[in-house]
């Protein structure tokens, strides 16, 4: 946990924001810190750990988002990670964020956390939504049944970030305390046998610093005092401190306990489920010494005396801790039946019933399509204009100050012609598209994409959630890969990461995008050209799902054989999106974000690409040669030299593919100004383009290696070299081969 | 009288109670963790397409499972019908 003890700062308090999926716990991390981290409605939104820092009361608190999970019981690399922070992080509060609407599953979770963290507060989020579905939690009581702080919260309108705030600044004793409030923690009874099994254990455990224990046990010389020592002095001291009361076999406590008896209490469990290796590293970790050997095999030996084996232990142990917290709703929550959810469930049955779920949600993608394509024209041509008749007045300033030729070619010719081709073909789709799509994000549409697609995806020996990746690689093909964490199996999760490249990301739709609108649309007039262009564009995705689903029963079939395992896919309920919060958002984090790492690419290979296609070795261009070298192996797919070099070129973003292959052209004759997509037509078309040439280039564009990003990314997620040569070949040989075959068919 | 059947096989927006779980290991837990324990109740209320999985209502959740996982969940019919609605 080197990265959690990173995090860990110095001065200031360090808490723990956790909670199951999908219950807006990034909303409140932002919220609080104030940072941009991106939220959608879905579960496993957050796959990595993430830290912000906020003031309050003239205290500095640093936060940390784990990722959401269901329980802490390790079953997932997202658990893992959030266990192990509880466990070997120390923070000095925690915070589980519950789902008012969906409550017993967050107390399920709350649960377990305040078995490792005592000092935990509960933020009962989304209240707002809770009521509306004629859901009322009642607070205070909560708050009685749990022994520990609990604060309302609706995160989305901002509701609850004081009191949240008061909470956390309580919990970490910089302000006082609440006289009623954190009693501290309040364990689950797990039945007489589990009960004695774990009094067996820590009854051999040494009796702990010196604290008025429960029970007296002899010092035990089998754990070495040596390795305990440093690690205790490291910790926070606040998490040791409060003195506790609890109730215990449900037995009230009135006397203190001491401070580790929780701990210990934890300690014995992960040794008698089995987990033999955390529970040694847990007791390191905080300064605790592990029960005698003997009386462990007798607590063990009592379990199976009792016909508890280990298995039957975890699913006990999992069963009291749902009982509690179903015992604990009951007593707390109470449901007015209403519309709403009736209301919900209607727009399910149409969105992913039999004879709906498909077409409605290709018809969504062809409107969004539409959308983008219809509204992004005219600013496009605004935009290239008025970019293109600034850099005129900029090279005229240059010239004017006595400017060398070379240095105006480098500067205006390459690099801001190449800049501003990209900035005017790229930003208007995008600011349309991110917004469009982030709000069927919001709204809870996709998990219903991978319901409704799951049955295909399971033929081909993969994972419904790949559908979900898919729709994050719409984005960006390295955020694809990284969201495949959400996939628990292996197996699964490898196919979803080689395949993710066959959805264009938005580095590739422009050119669909002009390519469609230029040879194929392009005699249409208004209303029926952008339409045209969005039906031919959605059937590219749609091509690009079946390569998907082909690529995976490839992979399935052959290198990663084998059986499918349990999917199981949470369905979380519609929200209503805030509107004007995904447009600023999705434009300010996505678009710009996009649009800063094209232009970072886009400056330096502008001038590379002016230097190639203007030094001439042996009466020819640079940029001739190489495209000469490749021009007969391009042929064969039904392209030209240019345009294959184009694609090489672009490995570092897929962006560059067209101006690139403009700029080559261009270097040839003279520099026209790219406003129009009539110009564009002409330009191609004069250099031997033919439909069959577009078909190609869509088709090679949609199926080639992913760029240096993405493939970096993919060998960060596999660790491996060769998988990430899978991931380059694979959709590399698949293009080839189509393109070559269209070619012989129709060229 | 009570009558045990597998999950994939209870009728859309008719109410069981979960007997038993054919899982191990991390599927299992994976499965109590989802609320699909011992006791509780579960409800199928939407179908994908055909062969597709099925979304279940449980602990107040709507949770997807394929009909080869569900297979594997037994449970028990309420004695008479009045738990559906």
């Amino acid at each position: 946990m080197e990265q959690a003890s990173r995090l860990h700062t110095g001065s200031g308090h360090t808490v723990a924001l956790m909670g199951n999926p999908n219950v807006g716990k990034s909303t409140l991390f932002n919220l609080l810190t104030g940072m941009r981290q991106h939220t959608g409605n879905w579960p496993g939104k957050t796959v990595a750990v993430a830290s912000g820092e906020y003031r309050f009361a003239g205290n500095r608190y640093t936060l940390i988002d784990l990722p959401g999970t269901y329980s802490l019981s390790a079953g997932s690399p997202e658990e893992e990670i959030a266990r192990d922070y509880l466990c070997f992080g120390h923070p000095e509060a925690t915070v589980v964020v519950a789902d008012a609407t969906t409550l017993e599953r967050s107390l399920h979770l709350l649960l377990q956390t305040l078995e490792i963290c005592p000092n935990t507060l509960l933020c009962v989020n989304l209240m707002d939504e809770a009521a509306r579905k004629g859901i009322t939690v009642d607070i205070p009581r909560l708050e009685q049944e749990l022994g520990i702080p609990v604060v309302a919260a609706a995160a989305t309108s901002g509701k609850g970030e004081q009191a949240l705030c008061i909470a956390i600044a309580r919990a970490c004793k910089s302000i006082p305390a609440h006289p009623d409030g954190g009693r501290g923690d309040c364990p689950v009874h797990y039945g007489p046998v589990i009960e004695r099994a774990l009094a067996l254990a820590a009854q051999a455990l040494p009796k702990a610093a010196g604290q008025h224990g429960t029970t007296e046990a002899p010092e035990l010389a089998g754990q070495p005092e040596t390795t305990e020592k440093p690690e205790r002095a490291k910790q926070p001291e606040a998490i040791e401190k409060p003195p506790k009361t609890g109730q215990i076999g449900g037995r009230e406590r009135k006397q203190s306990m001491p401070p580790d008896a929780p701990r210990q209490r934890f300690l014995c469990l992960k040794l008698l489920t089995g987990e033999t290796a955390f529970a040694r590293r847990y007791a390191q970790e905080n300064g605790l010494a592990l029960p005698e050997a003997p009386a462990l095999r007798e607590a063990l030996r009592l379990l199976e005396l009792s016909g508890v084996s280990p298995e039957r232990l975890h699913d006990r142990v999992a069963e009291r801790l749902g009982k509690r917290a179903q015992e604990i709703c009951a007593a707390t929550v109470s449901v007015k039946p209403d519309r709403r959810s009736l209301r919900d469930l209607t727009i399910d049955r149409l969105l992913t019933g039999k004879r709906f779920g498909i077409p409605v949600m290709l018809l969504l993608l062809c409107l969004i399509f539409w959308l983008t394509i219809s509204g992004a024209n005219y600013p496009s041509a605004l935009l290239s204009r008025l970019l293109f008749s600034l850099g005129d007045h900029l090279g005229g300033w240059l010239l004017s100050l006595g400017a060398p030729d070379w240095l105006y070619g480098i500067t205006i010719m390459g690099m801001y012609r190449t800049l501003a081709w990209v900035v005017s073909v790229m930003l208007p789709p995008m600011a349309i598209f991110f917004p469009l799509f982030t709000l069927l994000e919001d709204l809870g549409y996709l998990p219903r994409i991978a319901f409704n697609l799951d049955h295909a995806f399971c033929r081909c020996g993969a994972c419904g959630k790949q559908a979900l990746t898919m729709a994050m690689g719409f984005g960006c093909n390295a955020v694809g890969v990284i969201g495949c964490r959400i996939i628990s199996s292996p197996r699964e999760r490898l196919i979803a990461i080689l395949t993710n490249c066959f959805v264009p990301c938005n580095g590739r739709f422009p050119l669909l995008i002009t390519m469609i609108s230029i040879f194929f649309c392009g005699a249409l007039t208004f209303p029926f050209n952008s339409l045209c262009s969005a039906l031919l564009l959605t059937g590219v995705i749609l091509l690009g799902v079946l390569l998907t689903l082909l690529c995976s029963r490839l992979l399935s079939g052959t290198l990663l054989r084998g059986l499918p395992s349990s999917f199981t896919l949470e369905l979380p309920p519609y929200r209503k999106p805030q509107v004007l919060r995904v447009i600023v958002r999705s434009v300010f984090d996505r678009t710009l974000f996009v649009l800063g790492r094209a232009v970072a690419v886009a400056l330096p290979a502008g001038g590379i690409l002016w230097l190639m296609a203007n030094c001439t070795l042996g009466g020819d261009s640079l940029l001739r040669h190489c495209a000469g070298f490749l021009d007969p192996f391009a042929r064969l797919m039904g392209m030209d030299g240019f345009i294959l070099l184009a694609f090489i070129l672009s490995l570092p973003a897929n962006e560059m593919v067209l101006p690139v292959i403009i700029m080559s052209y261009l270097s040839a004759g003279h520099m026209v100004e790219m406003a129009s997509l009539q110009s564009l037509r002409l330009l191609l078309i004069e250099n031997g383009w033919s439909l069959v040439t577009a078909y190609c280039v869509m088709l090679f564009s949609l199926t080639h290696f992913p760029c240096a990003t993405t493939l970096w990314t993919m060998k960060k997620e596999t660790g491996s070299l060769r998988w990430t040569a899978l991931g380059f070949l694979l959709p590399t040989a698949l293009g080839v081969l189509l393109c070559m075959l269209v070619n012989a068919l129709f060229g | 009288m009570h009558q045990d059947i597998s999950l994939n096989r209870l009728a859309m927006d008719q109410d069981a109670r979960i007997k038993a779980l054919d899982f191990s290991g991390s599927e299992r837990r994976r499965m109590l963790d989802l609320g699909f324990r011992e006791g509780n109740i579960v409800r199928p209320v939407l179908k994908s397409t055909e062969g597709g999985p099925t979304a279940y209502q449980i602990c107040g959740a709507l949770i997807a499972l394929r009909s080869c996982d569900s297979e594997r969940i037994t449970v028990s019919l309420p004695e008479s019908d009045g738990g559906a609605e």
